[in-house]
């Protein structure tokens, strides 16, 4: 399996340990991953902003780069659902793009849906609290959101179960959104951190020690929010779990935020 | 004001949010227990909107069909391009009977034409007979959600109105008590009434009957004392057949308030003996809307507000911070739809988490309509300039990975190296509740070059 990796522009700023981890976990299900040098981002900032013709050149940017690849992979749900949902409002009369879009998935769905795998096994001995990033969920149906009446299912939570010592804790609001929404965060501050201290206190209350999410973008608005509160809870994503990283390993030569430690340490 | 500012406002009272929050939130609640209780409850849905779909698709044929069949049944049929015309006909008829006291059972088209305040400078009474409804008149407010018009509103805070208004003993809070006062003096209203007005919830193209909802039996009383009933419906009414009203009534009051079915039902077909029955179909923008085809499909809305309650900004930012007769993810659709310059920081009251496409009973795609609205607004040069040309400066750095690289590099040098009060600006909008990313000292790009380097490797 030839894969080329498509690191979203904020996780390669800020968090190139958890493009390390993607690597890690696609290696190890025997994929080769190449990194395309010349990416940079999807253009969904631009594009859900209203501002389509600032995001075109960025998406004819992506097909140009990622069409000559056997899969495209990201471990971001909302950047490939920029690619799969809304790239056809830009490029829609790209011949490459049909191709493009049904060979590009999110990490937890490729490790399900493509390469096959029902859990990933590893160590975690720790209270998690699963953020369900909503361009994941109601894009890209990673898993059964609350407003739907069918069988549940979830590709993120099914992978993560398999890891040795994990404890999901149940939260009071499964899947309400963190109130990210990019330029929402800023644009909408009030309502935006509102919504993301609701969504802390109810992982408080429900005793996580870890808030994981399939999506970085959601984490660094939970996670800003956190470290602003000194609340004392560890943020990781899904990739880092399952490449067994521990909440404990600090992280760029600093302590994770919100230093936590297992029940048995 | 924008969405945001009065947003914030509304936020500044933190218990007052929280307790919004999880009002509405009760309501989504109960809908899902509603919802689940049916399995088929994505079939329904599905149904609906088909239903919906072919009924736009010829709703000419339909509307006239309808009109055939309700004057059939001797109700007059009335057609209002927009809200004046609308305004304008339900005067003549009042004015035609020497009607000065109508009761208006619920009816957000009446909110949408601004019909109350147009009747009152004409001297006439306007009661609304919906409890909801009633206090945020007695308030002088508009309603703050489509279905529960008074959500916004304490019951202490009903208390004291009642108290001022209705003679309630001071400090009374007991809901049982409050709503005695308000049935007593809203039964002397209609008593007293010269012609009762309704909203439409249904409209059957093939018997010409309206199907009126409501759970307090006003719409029934408003309308069986007096000499005359008016009733006002958005052109998107119309359903085709009598057998399409079960789809509808199974899904409107789950989605609404987790009720299986509301209260009342009232099917009218045609006036009562000795009575005056007319239909005004009002377009007021509907049929601009039908042009758009990525926003056709917002006509499939039957009100029933679940989107509302669904939605995490509505939820703790309150209706009136929309500024909207309709507010929360629908209203974020049709205002800006109708009136963008007016209604343009609307579809950016939203962090597109699409909850209230997957909650709409009728299958609306409303967070892809809020997204597309965003380029309208952006096409009209509505957008604030500072957003604009951030976007235009982001773009061009994109575009070019040897400066994309570059600045990244600063970003990260600036995060580790300035001091916080340098980074934590007041132009910082991210930083004043939340810090920023610990910076990393190496990009990904540079990580993996530096992983996958052999040894030996320069």
């Amino acid at each position: 399996m030839n894969v080329g990796l498509f690191i979203p522009c904020y996780i390669d700023q800020f968090y190139p340990e958890v493009g390390l981890a993607t690597v890690d976990l696609l290696e190890r299900y025997g994929a080769t991953v190449e990194f395309p040098e010349a990416q940079t981002c999807c253009g969904q900032p631009m594009a859900n902003t209203g501002c389509l013709d600032d995001a075109r050149p960025l998406a004819r940017k992506f097909l140009d780069i990622f069409s000559e690849y056997e899969y495209v992979v990201a471990p971001s749900g909302s950047c490939v659902a920029m690619v799969r949902k809304h790239f056809h409002d830009l490029v829609g009369d790209d011949p490459r793009l049909e191709g493009v879009a049904a060979k590009t998935f999110e990490l937890c769905e490729f490790l399900t849906d493509v390469v096959g795998v029902e859990q990933v096994e590893g160590d975690f001995p720790y209270r998690v609290g699963l953020h369900q990033a909503c361009h994941g969920l109601r894009e890209l149906r990673l898993g059964q959101p609350s407003e739907i009446v069918g069988e549940p299912f979830n590709k993120v939570s099914q992978l993560l179960a398999g890891m040795r010592g994990i404890d999901f804790v149940e939260l009071e609001r499964t899947d309400d959104c963190c109130g990210f929404g990019g330029t929402f965060a800023v644009a909408e501050e009030a309502v935006s951190c509102r919504m993301g201290l609701d969504r802390l206190a109810d992982h408080k209350q429900a005793g996580a020690q870890v808030i994981a999410s399939a999506d970085m973008s959601c984490l660094m608005h939970l996670g800003g929010l956190a470290r602003r509160q000194k609340m004392p809870v560890a943020i990781m994503h899904v990739a880092e779990i399952l490449a067994g990283r521990s909440p404990e390993e600090p992280v760029s030569g600093k302590p994770r935020s919100g230093k936590c430690r297992s029940d048995e340490a | 004001m924008s969405h945001a500012a009065a947003a914030a406002e509304f936020i500044a009272d933190e218990e007052r949010t929280r307790w919004h929050d999880q009002a509405v939130w009760y309501v989504r609640q109960k809908r899902d227990r509603a919802a689940k209780s049916l399995p088929e409850w994505e079939t329904l849905r599905e149904t609906a909107s088909q239903i919906k779909q072919h009924t736009l698709s010829k709703l000419d044929e339909y509307l006239e069909e309808f009109e055939r069949n309700a004057t059939r049944q001797g109700a007059e049929v009335h057609w209002a391009r927009d809200a004046d015309e609308h305004n304008a006909i339900v005067l003549k008829l009042l004015e035609q009977k020497g009607t000065k006291r109508v009761v208006k059972s619920k009816s957000m088209l009446t909110e949408e034409c601004g019909l109350n305040p147009f009747l009152e400078k004409a001297g006439i009474e306007v009661i609304d007979t919906d409890l909801g409804e009633r206090i945020v008149q007695l308030r002088n407010e508009h309603p703050s959600h489509i279905v529960l018009p008074a959500i916004h509103v304490k019951k202490q805070e009903v208390g004291e109105l009642f108290h001022e208004k209705l003679g309630t003993k001071r400090g009374a809070t007991e809901a049982d008590y409050l709503t005695e006062a308000a049935r007593h003096h809203l039964r002397e209203k209609l008593l007293a009434a010269g012609a009762g007005l309704t909203g439409v919830n249904f409209a059957i193209a093939e018997t010409g009957g309206i199907v009126v909802c409501t759970n307090e039996g006003n719409a029934d009383l408003g309308t069986a004392l007096p000499p005359v009933h008016i009733a006002s419906m958005g052109i998107e009414k119309v359903i085709p057949r009598l057998e399409h009203l079960g789809v509808f009534l199974r899904l409107l009051a789950r989605s609404a308030t987790g009720q299986p079915i509301t209260s009342y039902s009232s099917h009218f077909h045609g006036p009562r003996e000795g009575q005056e029955m007319h239909v005004i179909l009002v377009d007021n923008g509907r049929s601009q809307q039908m042009t758009e085809d990525d926003l056709r499909q917002s006509l499939n809305c039957i009100r029933c507000g679940a989107c509302l309650n669904t939605c995490p900004v509505y939820r703790r930012s309150g209706g009136h911070s929309y500024h909207a007769t309709v507010p929360g993810p629908i209203g974020s659709v049709i205002n800006p739809a109708r009136d963008p310059a007016r209604h343009k920081s609307l579809p950016f009251a939203c962090s597109l988490c699409g909850s209230c496409s997957d909650v709409c009973p009728v299958k609306i795609p409303l967070h892809h309509q809020l997204l597309s609205l965003r380029g309208k607004i952006v096409d009209r040069k509505l957008l604030p300039a500072s957003k604009r040309w951030s976007m235009k400066l982001a773009a061009m750095v994109l575009k070019r990975s040897w400066l994309y690289r570059i600045l990244g590099f600063g970003a990260r040098c600036s995060l580790r190296w300035l001091p916080r009060f340098l980074l934590y600006n007041p132009l910082n909008g991210w930083g004043r509740q939340r810090d920023l990313p610990e910076p990393a000292t190496k990009s990904f790009r540079q990580a993996f070059r530096d992983r996958n380097r052999k040894p030996g490797d320069k």
